[in-house]
C-alpha cells in the first residue's frame, strides 16, 4: 500500500511545530521583539512560490494574470525579507553587555 | 536545472537554517549569528528556486528587477525606522506576508500547471483546499495587520469599536468562509474563490477593530502566528519543505508569544480576541477617587530622593515609549551610577505595545541588557530597594491586582513597587490606566507623583542631581 505524500509533508509540518515550540520557549524574553521581526523575515520564504508563479508560462507572454500576481508577491516578500533581516540585525547590534571594570 | 530531489534537500537545509536562526535568539551573544543563518537559509531557498525552474527567459530579469525594488524599499525602511515605531513596523510587515500569500494562492489558482496542481477548472482537491486555507488565512492576516498598524500608528483610535451582535456577525462570516471553500471545491468555480478571499479580508478587519490599544501585544503575536499558518498553507500547496517548516515555526512562535502576553495580563486568549476591553465604557466608574490626598512633587524633590538612595529600580512602561524618554532616562541612570547608586530595570511582560518592546528601547539607549530584569527575577528585590522610579507604567504596578478580587485586573502578575521605601511615579495625570482601574499606589504615603511629560521630567531631574 502506498502512503500519500501529503502524509509525509504533514509529518514534517507537525514535527516542525514541535521544534518551534521548544526553540521559541528557549528564546530570552528580552529578545521577543527581534524574534517577531526575524520570524516575519523568514516567513517571507513564501517568495519561492512567487518566483515560480512569476516564471511560469510561455516566454512570449510573460505578463499573464498569474505572472502579474507572482511579480507583485515578489515585491511584497522582498520588502519583508530585506526589511525584516536588516531591522533585526540593527536591533541585535544594540544589545550590549555591561562594560567591564566600570 | 537541478532535479526535484536535490532541490528538496536544499529546501530542507534552508528550513534547518531557519530553525537555527530562532535558536540563536536564546541569548543576545548568539543572536547575531542566528540572524546570519536566517539570511543564508533565505539565499539558499531563493537560489534553488531559480535553478529548479531553470527557465532563464526574459521574465527572470523582471523577477530580479522586482526583487531589487522590494529589497530596496525594505532596506530603506529598516534603516530609517525609529525604534519606537517597531510595533507598527512589525504589524505592517505581517500584512505584507499575508498579502503575498494571497497573491501566490491566486497565481496558483489561475495557473495550476506551473505548480503541478492540475489544470484550471480541474485542480486537485487537496491542493484546492490547501490554497484556499492559505489564501483565507493570508487575507485575514493582511487586513487584520492593517488595522493593527493603523491603531498602533495612532491613525485610528486605539479604543475598541464594538456594536451589538458583533460576535454573531463574526461567527456567521467565519462559517461562510468554510461554506465557500466547500462550494469552491465541489464546483471549481472562480467566483467562489474570489468571494472567499473578499470575505476573509472583511473578517480580518472585523476581528481586530474591537480590540483595544494595550491588548496590541497579543494581537501582534497572534497575527505573527497567522502569517506563519498562511505560509504553511501555501507550503502544502507548493509541496515545499522550506515553506512548511517555516510556516510551522512562525505559527508556533506567534502562538507562544500570544500565550505569554495573555498570561502577563492574566486574561484568557478568548477574552482578548473577543475584545471590547479597556474602552471608554470602563473608565470613570470609580467616582469617589477625587477625595483622596495625593502627594506630588517636582524634579528637585525627585532628585533629592534619588540622590540619597543607595538602590533604585526603574520601571518603564508604554508612556516612556510615547515620550521617547529612554535616552534621557539612561542619562539620569548614568548620573546616579556616578554617585555609587545601584540601578536596575524591571520590565513587565506586557509593558509597551509588543513583546519585548521595552527591552529594545532600553537597548537603543545603550542600557546593557544584563541590567534589565524580567518580572520574576526582580520582584523580590523591591523590598530591599530605596526608590522605585515608575516611568510611563501604570496597571502593571497596581497592587489592587493582588488584593481586590472584584478588580478587572485581579490576578494579573504585577511588579511589587509599593514595597520600596519610596515610589516616584512619573505620569501626566491621575487618570486610570488602560484597564480603567484607579491605581491605589497614587494615594500611598510613600508615593510621590511627578506630574509631567516623562522625557522632560527625567531631563529636569538630571539637572537637579
Amino acid at each position: 500500500m502506498e502512503i500519500d505524500p501529503f502524509i509525509f509533508r504533514f509529518s514534517i509540518f507537525i514535527l516542525a511545530i514541535f521544534v518551534g515550540y521548544y526553540v521559541v520557549w528557549s528564546v530570552t524574553p528580552s529578545l521577543h521583539t527581534p524574534l517577531m521581526s526575524v520570524t516575519n523575515a523568514i516567513s517571507s520564504v513564501i517568495i519561492v512560490g512567487a518566483i515560480i508563479a512569476a516564471l511560469a508560462g510561455s516566454s512570449e507572454n510573460i505578463f499573464e494574470i498569474s505572472n502579474i500576481f507572482g511579480f507583485l508577491a515578489i515585491v511584497l516578500a522582498a520588502v519583508n525579507i530585506f526589511g525584516g533581516f536588516l531591522v533585526t540585525q540593527r536591533m541585535l547590534q544594540m544589545y550590549k553587555k555591561k562594560k567591564k571594570n566600570k | 536545472m537541478i532535479s526535484a530531489n536535490l532541490s528538496a534537500i536544499f529546501y530542507l537545509i534552508s528550513g534547518i537554517l531557519f530553525i537555527l536562526a530562532l535558536r540563536g535568539l536564546s541569548s543576545p551573544e548568539t543572536s547575531r549569528q542566528g540572524n546570519l543563518f536566517g539570511i543564508l537559509g533565505m539565499i539558499i531557498a531563493i537560489t534553488v528556486t531559480f535553478l529548479t525552474v531553470g527557465n532563464f527567459s526574459t521574465s527572470t530579469i523582471y523577477v530580479f528587477i522586482f526583487l531589487l525594488i522590494g529589497g530596496a524599499i525594505g532596506a530603506f525602511i529598516a534603516f530609517k525606522i525609529p525604534m519606537t515605531a517597531m510595533p507598527e513596523l512589525v504589524a505592517g510587515f505581517h500584512s505584507l506576508v499575508g498579502l503575498a500569500a494571497v497573491f501566490v494562492a491566486i497565481s496558483a489558482f489561475k495557473n495550476p500547471q506551473a505548480f503541478n496542481l492540475g489544470v484550471p477548472g480541474d485542480i486537485k482537491l487537496a491542493s484546492l483546499i490547501e490554497m484556499s486555507i492559505g489564501a483565507a488565512v493570508g487575507a485575514i492576516t493582511f487586513s487584520g495587520s492593517i488595522i493593527a498598524f493603523l491603531k498602533l500608528r495612532g491613525i485610528m483610535s486605539g479604543s475598541p469599536i464594538t456594536f451589538t451582535g458583533q460576535h454573531i456577525v463574526n461567527l456567521l462570516i467565519g462559517i461562510s468562509i468554510f461554506v465557500l471553500i466547500y462550494f469552491l471545491c465541489s464546483s471549481q468555480s472562480e467566483s467562489f474563490f474570489w468571494s472567499m478571499i473578499t470575505i476573509s479580508f472583511l473578517i480580518g478587519v472585523l476581528l481586530i477593530i474591537p480590540i483595544g490599544g494595550a491588548d496590541m501585544p497579543v494581537v501582534i503575536s497572534m497575527l505573527n502566528s497567522y502569517s506563519g499558518w498562511a505560509a504553511a498553507g501555501i507550503g502544502f500547496t507548493l509541496e515545499n519543505t522550506a515553506l512548511i517548516i517555516t510556516g510551522a515555526l512562525v505559527g508556533s512562535s506567534g502562538a507562544i508569544l500570544s500565550y505569554i502576553m495573555c498570561k502577563g495580563m492574566n486574561r484568557s486568549f478568548f477574552s482578548v480576541i473577543l475584545g471590547g476591553f479597556g474602552g471608554d465604557a470602563s473608565v470613570s466608574k470609580d467616582k469617589k477617587k477625587d477625595q483622596k490626598p495625593v502627594k506630588s512633587g517636582n524634579a528637585e524633590d525627585a532628585a533629592f530622593l534619588l540622590k540619597n538612595a543607595s538602590s533604585v529600580i526603574i520601571v518603564p512602561g508604554y508612556g516612556m515609549a510615547v515620550a521617547q524618554a529612554q535616552h534621557a532616562l539612561r542619562e539620569m541612570v548614568d548620573t546616579l551610577k556616578k554617585n555609587d547608586i545601584k540601578v536596575s530595570y524591571a520590565v513587565h511582560p506586557v509593558a509597551g505595545r509588543m513583546p519585548g518592546h521595552m527591552n529594545v528601547l532600553l537597548a537603543e539607549a545603550n542600557v546593557p541588557y544584563d541590567e534589565v530584569f524580567e518580572l520574576d527575577d526582580i520582584n523580590n528585590d523591591f523590598a530591599n530597594t530605596d526608590v522605585a522610579f515608575v516611568i510611563g507604567a501604570n496597571d502593571v504596578t497596581n497592587p489592587v491586582a493582588k488584593t481586590d478580587p472584584q478588580s478587572p485586573i485581579f490576578g494579573m502578575p504585577v511588579l511589587d513597587v509599593e514595597k520600596c521605601k519610596s515610589v516616584l511615579f512619573v505620569k501626566r495625570s491621575l487618570s486610570p490606566g488602560y484597564a480603567g482601574v484607579d491605581n491605589e499606589l497614587f494615594y500611598r504615603e510613600n508615593t510621590m507623583m511627578l506630574f509631567a511629560d516623562a522625557k522632560k521630567m527625567t531631563e529636569d531631574i538630571v539637572k537637579n542631581i
